[in-house]
């Protein structure tokens, strides 16, 4: 009944779009009406026009690690407000409210869990608690799972979506830029792989950080990428951008992409490549 | 706004400082004995300085870092050092004439110095790009702190950038990823690193250049994860409302103190940095001597051990 009451009402919403509940959904690449049980089994990926539909963190996890199982660790960190940060809404207001949505403490959830029997330190985003953004309980949970990486020597695994720092943090969630990268500095020494993957979007402070520097970067098909928005670029620049422009397919051609890959294939892509790079 | 040789809160001082100006004139002119009323000015303008100064908003900071007359990375180092040599391009693509950087020598030290470049007139704020490098500046400046690195250079980067430009070719060459890896192989640089903000300090564009082992803000410099306006544009949807965003933000030197982001704020003479650019250097050039000085005591291991801990432990989170 939820698309019918949509159609009505005009566009659903940015947050409604993202996970697709109604009976039917309707694909926001070709407009496509698929049924929702189908959608499921396609992994939420259009039949019609391979368009990837943005999905909860948990549906990840299903599908990449074994078992769906992740031994989450740094479940009690929790955003503080350093800056007494307010614009229309209290920080801590918003906190609460991505809470409630969630059901998450946070942006991001991490653990160690093994893919095909290699065990990992794996961290995932999630899009859904305030567009994904970098503060510091985000680069802190980044940052510990790189530790853990490097602790237990085992290959890290990200998958990013993010819109990029955490503008209620201020400076706080910039450094957190740094915070991760230096990490990943000691576990490049270490000869420990790291493989980030991309989901739509990854942009701006998280993209010119830790998900830029994987030894393999790979993204899933038509994700938007890149360190600006296409907002600002075309305020700056006072032009309509090219078609498909900053696109995973875009970046694959222009070479700051190892692949695309198809979700379903994520799982197996993943494992061949630890296979030819983690040998311990 | 950027365009007037003062901004709005400076009228009074420069006000003031015509009428001390003209009255000396005409008192030299005319043989006229004008001192005690030369003198009586003075004293209401230091005060008048230190009223407005001590009482400027965020925002307002934000304003004297952009003045138009403030000094920038080339004056920094024409003013603080010798033999200049600079270095150009990225060695893959261009030369991006935002970053600049080449081989100095302050006090008779030889080091290695990066910044962002600002133009002054209108052809040189577009030759320069108003400060905001592409994918190539940020090559360019890796590759300048790889030749420090092997001829065992201190390095001194100076930040003055409104952001890393978001352009088409930006996006194409990778800007996200330039940034990254700069970000990263900062941190395993054998050489000392100090990092000056002169001005401003935005976002990814700034801390693409800025790991360092001492970093430092001028007076009235800001530092922060977006521009006030960025910001209000985004969360209040309204780019005039960046006062707010100012506030909000705590970009000043003050605040990033307080935070415990940086080491030290370099204070500025009388009105800032651009009322006296001579000595706003000197007060530059002493604060990075004394950190050059105090990282040379380290080896090399400790060095970095202490750069990768002064970040890691960055962030602030209930637990
Ligand atoms: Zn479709």
């Amino acid at each position: 009944m939820a698309w019918f009451r949509k159609s009505k009402q005009g566009l659903p919403t940015h947050e409604k779009r993202n996970i697709p509940e109604g009976l039917w959904t309707k694909c926001e690449s070709c407009g496509e009406i698929v049924y929702g049980k189908k959608m499921e089994d396609l992994l939420w990926v259009c039949p019609t026009c391979n368009f990837h539909f943005r999905i909860p963190s948990q549906k990840y996890i299903n599908l990449l690690l074994d078992d769906g199982y992740l031994e989450e660790y740094d479940t009690n960190l929790t955003s503080a407000d350093p800056l007494k940060f307010k614009d229309s809404k209290k920080y801590p207001d918003r906190i609460k409210a991505a809470q409630q949505k969630t059901g998450k403490p946070e942006g991001v959830t991490a653990g160690m869990a093994r893919i095909n029997g290699i065990e990992v330190s794996f961290a995932i985003m999630n899009f859904q608690f305030i567009g994904g953004s970098m503060g510091s309980v985000v680069g802190e949970k980044i940052a510990r799972a790189i530790e853990r990486a490097i602790e237990c020597e085992v290959p890290l695994i990200i998958v990013s979506c993010s819109g990029g720092a955490r503008m209620q943090e201020g400076i706080l969630s910039l450094m957190q830029m740094a915070k991760t990268s230096a990490l990943l500095a000691i576990l490049h020494e270490k000869r420990i792989p790291y493989i980030s993957i991309l989901t739509n979007p990854t942009t701006a402070g998280v993209m010119a950080s830790y998900a830029s520097l994987g030894d393999i970067i790979m993204a899933e098909p038509k994700a938007l990428l890149g360190f600006a928005g296409p907002r600002v670029i075309q305020q700056t620049i006072g032009q309509d951008l090219p078609e498909g422009f900053q696109s995973s397919e875009f970046f694959l051609e222009k070479g700051f992409l190892d692949m695309i890959v198809d979700r379903k294939e994520l799982r197996k892509t993943v494992t061949k490549l630890l296979k030819y790079m983690w040998r311990r | 706004m950027t365009d007037r040789p003062y901004l709005e809160f400076e009228r009074p001082i420069i006000e003031l400082e015509k009428k001390i100006s003209d009255m000396r004139d005409f008192s030299a002119g005319e043989s006229i004995e004008l001192s005690g009323e030369i003198t009586s000015l003075e004293k209401k303008l230091n005060k008048l300085r230190q009223e407005i100064y001590s009482n400027l908003t965020r925002w307002q900071r934000v304003q004297l870092s952009r003045h138009p007359k403030r000094p920038y990375t080339l004056d920094y180092i024409r003013m603080m050092t010798t033999d200049f040599i600079e270095i150009h391009g990225d060695r893959y693509f261009a030369d991006d004439k935002a970053m600049v950087g080449g081989f100095a020598t302050l006090e008779g030290r030889p080091i290695m110095v990066v910044g962002q470049q600002k133009g002054r007139d209108t052809k040189q704020k577009v030759i320069r790009n108003f400060g905001m490098a592409h994918p190539e500046g940020y090559r360019k400046a890796l590759r300048l702190f790889r030749l420090a690195e092997k001829f065992e250079l201190p390095i001194v980067v100076l930040i003055d950038t409104p952001g890393a430009f978001p352009g088409i070719g930006a996006e194409e060459r990778g800007q996200a990823e330039a940034i990254a890896r700069n970000i990263r192989d900062m941190f395993r640089l054998k050489v000392p690193i100090v990092v000056v903000i002169i001005g401003e300090g935005a976002s990814g564009g700034a801390l693409g250049i800025g790991i360092g082992d001492v970093v430092m803000m001028l007076e009235y410099s800001w530092y922060s994860v977006i521009s006030p306006e960025g910001c209000a544009a985004i969360l209040w949807r309204d780019a005039a409302k960046a006062p707010e965003a100012a506030e909000a933000l705590k970009p000043t030197s003050d605040d990033l103190m307080k935070l415990g982001i940086i080491d030290s704020i370099i204070p500025e003479p009388d009105s800032g940095a651009h009322s006296n650019p001579e000595e706003a250097a000197r007060l530059v050039k002493n604060a990075i001597l004394e950190a050059l000085s105090d990282l040379q005591k380290l080896s090399i291991d400790e060095l970095l051990e202490r750069r990768l801990k002064k970040y890691r432990k960055i962030g602030e989170y209930n637990e």
